[in-house]
Formats: structure tokens, sequence, C-alpha cells
């Protein structure tokens, strides 16, 4: 892709749009069409953009497939956590009425309820998806072709 | 007046199919599929579920389209031939007749048509699906949620959450499986060890 | 005749998805067959979105509910709420009072198949990563991804 100044230069110029809607789709999901699964898509896209643009080594260093690997886990547990952090407070697994906490509300700061729930649980699918779908990507870019 | 979008949205989505099952190149076919996830999504639009229609553009127009490609680049064909279309990249290979799956597909589908004519009609709001969580979701997501407007987002994270989370974790196992697969020639260690091996078999 | 033109959305998800499987019973290539199998997954799709449809409904994000309010107003729209459950699609909205008259009024489309549909979106990009995964192994073992030539091997194995 060296020999391609345009599509080298859209790319940096695209990717952070791509990032900021992939943020607006995660946050903003509660509100409007948007939420985890969809966030998550969006950025791995952004990822995998740049490195069929840039070669996997770049975004290599962008996302190290360490950090990568781990994140999967880690949204499961941020979903799991959340549902186990409602049992703790007194409730059933994943009822998110438990988690008032009465702190910084009057601005809605803090979500609160309900609303925080699905923020927290949302932000793990997302974590979970983008992590899954760059992993995925790797996978097949990593692969060498086997000429038999 | 919608009728003038969806329907050539729903005669390309068609279209786009048939040419799917048409075609030879599989680079080609791969492109296509491209399209008709890009042509669902619109219909999926159209049809009130902006959410789904997100997903299936960012999934099946782009992350499927992506992985496919990779996957051609792993398999190269034998016979390659040049990247423009030409009518070979149509004809049926000699040694099997297209007629018996022809006639399957047929039959099954003549069937389905049959079955249909028992459904509710398009956009019937008295259809069992729209009335029989009495009272429905989108009622009962306004006191429950303390006013956050997105449905979808309210029966996904919180009615059926514990739904998603069995999702998430097959997401999560499937990109362990590939992970599982793939991986060996992705460190710098196991690359000569895994080419040794294709080595000895091939 | 005219009774069963209200079925015309079914006929389009059944036409997209025999031609799903006609790819997957006639082609014998293996990422062909991948395809094929996508395909019939996205009319699965359809289908479900369309049965949720609902004539002149729109989107299911309610209007006129705004979480930047206080939240005792809301709260309180959702008690005179409770208090008539399932009257009118969106009634908390009567708790203000210059989206109320419009609100009640408005026909929202089912979410539950959108809310299906999406997990199984996702769910199903996962499951094709694996198969073409698997392909990509089948080709460096076998070094070809057609279905007859790699039968043939193994029967003469």
């Amino acid at each position: 892709m060296n020999s391609f100044p345009i599509i080298r230069v859209i790319t940096k110029l695209l990717i952070p749009y791509i990032l900021l809607f992939g943020l607006y789709v995660q946050f903003h999901g509660d509100f409007g069409p948007g939420g985890g699964f969809q966030a998550g898509v969006i950025f791995a896209a952004a990822l995998i953009l740049y490195g069929l643009v840039y070669g996997l080594p770049a975004v290599h260093k962008v996302a190290p497939p360490k950090v990568i690997e781990k994140l999967t886990a880690l949204g499961l547990l941020v979903y799991a956590g959340t549902g186990l952090a409602c049992m703790l407070l007194g409730g059933n697994f994943l009822d998110y009425d438990v988690l008032n906490h009465g702190i910084l509300t009057e601005n809605h700061f803090l979500p609160e309820g309900q609303h925080l729930g699905i923020f927290l649980v949302e932000l793990g699918v997302g974590i979970t998806v983008t992590a899954v779908m760059t992993m995925i990507f790797y996978a097949f870019a990593g692969r060498e072709r086997v000429t038999s | 007046m919608m009728d003038l979008i969806v329907i050539p949205i729903l005669a390309l989505l068609a279209a786009t199919a048939v040419t799917v099952a048409r075609i030879r190149n599989l680079w080609a076919a791969v492109m296509f599929t491209g399209i008709y996830s890009f042509l669902s999504a619109s219909w999926m639009l159209i049809l009130d579920a902006p959410d789904v229609a997100f997903t299936e553009a960012a999934v099946g127009a782009g992350i499927t389209t992506i992985l496919m490609l990779a996957t051609l680049s792993l398999t190269p064909r034998r016979h390659r031939k040049s990247g423009r279309l030409s009518s070979e990249d149509f004809e049926e290979r000699p040694s099997k007749s297209p007629l018996v799956p022809l006639l399957i597909v047929t039959i099954t589908g003549c069937a389905l048509v049959y079955g249909t004519f028992d459904m509710p009609h398009f956009g019937d709001p008295n259809a069992p699906i729209q009335v029989y969580p009495q009272p429905s979701f989108v009622e009962k997501s306004q006191p429950d949620m303390h006013g956050l407007p997105n449905v979808v987002t309210a029966v996904l994270a919180s009615y059926r959450g514990y739904d998603t989370l069995g999702e998430t974790a097959v997401i999560f196992t499937a990109g362990i499986a590939v992970l599982l697969i793939l991986r060996k020639n992705t460190d710098d260690q196991g690359t000569s060890e895994s080419q040794s091996v294709t080595g000895e078999n091939a | 005749m005219t009774d069963f033109l209200g079925l015309y959305n079914y006929w389009i998800v059944i036409f997209l998805m025999m031609t799903g499987f006609y790819i997957v019973i006639a082609r014998e290539n293996l990422i062909k067959t991948i395809i094929g199998l996508n395909i019939f997954q996205t009319s699965v799709f359809l289908l479900y979105i369309t049965m949720g449809k609902v004539t002149g409904g729109t989107a299911p994000i309610l209007k006129g509910s705004h979480s930047g309010e206080s939240h005792g107003a809301e709260s309180h729209g959702a008690e005179s709420h409770g208090a008539e459950h399932g009257q009118e699609l969106h009634a908390a909205a009567e708790g203000h009072l210059d989206s109320g008259v419009e609100a009640v009024t408005e026909i929202y489309s089912n979410p539950i198949p959108s809310v299906l549909m999406l997990t199984a979106i996702v769910v199903g990009i996962a499951t094709t990563a694996l198969a073409l995964a698997l392909v990509v192994r089948i080709r460096e073992e076998y070094g070809t991804i057609e279905e007859d030539e790699i039968l043939e091997m193994d029967r003469n194995s």
C-alpha cells in the first residue's frame, strides 16, 4: 500500500471520525439507535482499516495483540461483574434497580439504577466485540499463505 | 411514495442473490455478498429497525467482506483468471447437473409459500407478535427505565440481559476458537515450526 | 388475489432463503457454501424484522422523553403511567404538556425482533469467522477447497 498516497492520507483523515462515531454510538446508544454491538464493530472497523492500509506491524503498535486478547475476557467480566454487583447489593442477577448510589446525581453526572446498569453492560459488550473482531482480523492477517 | 424506494431495493436484493448463486468467480461473489448485505440493511431501515440496519451494514458489508477476502487470499485457487469478469465466470461446471438442486429448492420454496397463507399480513397491527406481551415492552419501558427512549437497548441490556450475556459469551468463545485454529503462525517462534509441519504433510 | 398481496414480504424472504439454500447444496466450493449460508442467515433476519413492522409505525425510540429533565418529574410521570397500565402507547408523556397530544397517537414497531436479530448478526459474524478459519486450515492440509476433491482424497487415503 506504500504506492497509494491518496489512500494513506484519506485513511488518516477518516480514522479519527470513525473512532469518534464509534464512541458516540457506544455512549449514546440508550437515547438513539446504537449500543455495544454496533459500537464494537465500528471500532474494530477503524482498527482493521488502519491495519489494511498501514500494515499489520503498525496496527500491532496501536493495539498490541496481547492487550486485545485480554480485552476479550475483560468485556465479558465487566458484563458478568455488573450482574454480580447487583447480587452483592441485594438484588437479583442483572437487576439494575439496586444500583442507586446517590452520588453526583444532581445534573445526571453519573447515571443511576437501570441507566447505570445498561451503560455498564453495553460497555462490556462493546469491549468484547471490539476485541474479538480485531483479534479475528489479526488471526487471519497474520497467517502466512501456504503454497503447496 | 415509499414504494418507489422499496420496490427497487427488493428487486436489486433478489437480483444480487441470483447473481451470487450464478457467478463462479469467488472474488466477485464476495463483493456481491457485501452489496447484498448493504441492500438488506437498507430494507431493514425502512422496516423501522435502525439498530439492526446499523449492525448489518457494519458487520455484513464491512467485516464479513474483509474476512472472506482474507480467506480467499490465504486459499489461492489453481486456476487463477484475470480480475475482470468474463462469460466463463458464469458457466456451470460440466460435471454436475444443477437440475436436482433446483428441483429441491423449488419444492421447498413452494411448500414454504403455501405455509405463508396462514401468516398475518405485512404490517398488521393485530398480528400475534404485536399483541402477545401485554403490556408490551414499549409501554413497560417508559416507567421501568426512567425515560430511556431507545426501547431496543432497554430490552437488549435490561429485560433480556441474561440472554445478551450468553450471546457475548458465544462471541468470546468463537473468537478464542478462531485464535486456537489460526494462531500458529502469528508469533515468530511458531512460524518455522508450523511451516515444517505443513511441509511434511505436503 | 388481493388478499394474498399482503404476504409479499414473506415471499421475498422465501426467495432469498431458497437462493441461499441452492448455493449451499449446488456449489461444491467451501467458501461459496459459506456465502450461501450467509445469504440464508440474512434472509432469516429479514423474516423476523418484517414480522415486527406495523403499518404507519416508526422506529421504537420513544419521543418526548429526555433524561436531561429532572429525575423527580420523570418518576412522577412513571407513577401516573403505572396506574393506567397499558392503556395507550407512551402515556408517560402526559407529564410533559407540550408533547403530550401527539405522543399518545404515536405507533411504534415491535422492538423484540430487532433485539433478537441484533445479537444474532454479531454472533453470526463470529461463527462465520470460525467457519472461514476452518476453511483456511482445510486448504493448508488438503491443498484445495473443492468439496468433491476433498472427499476423493479422503476416500483414497
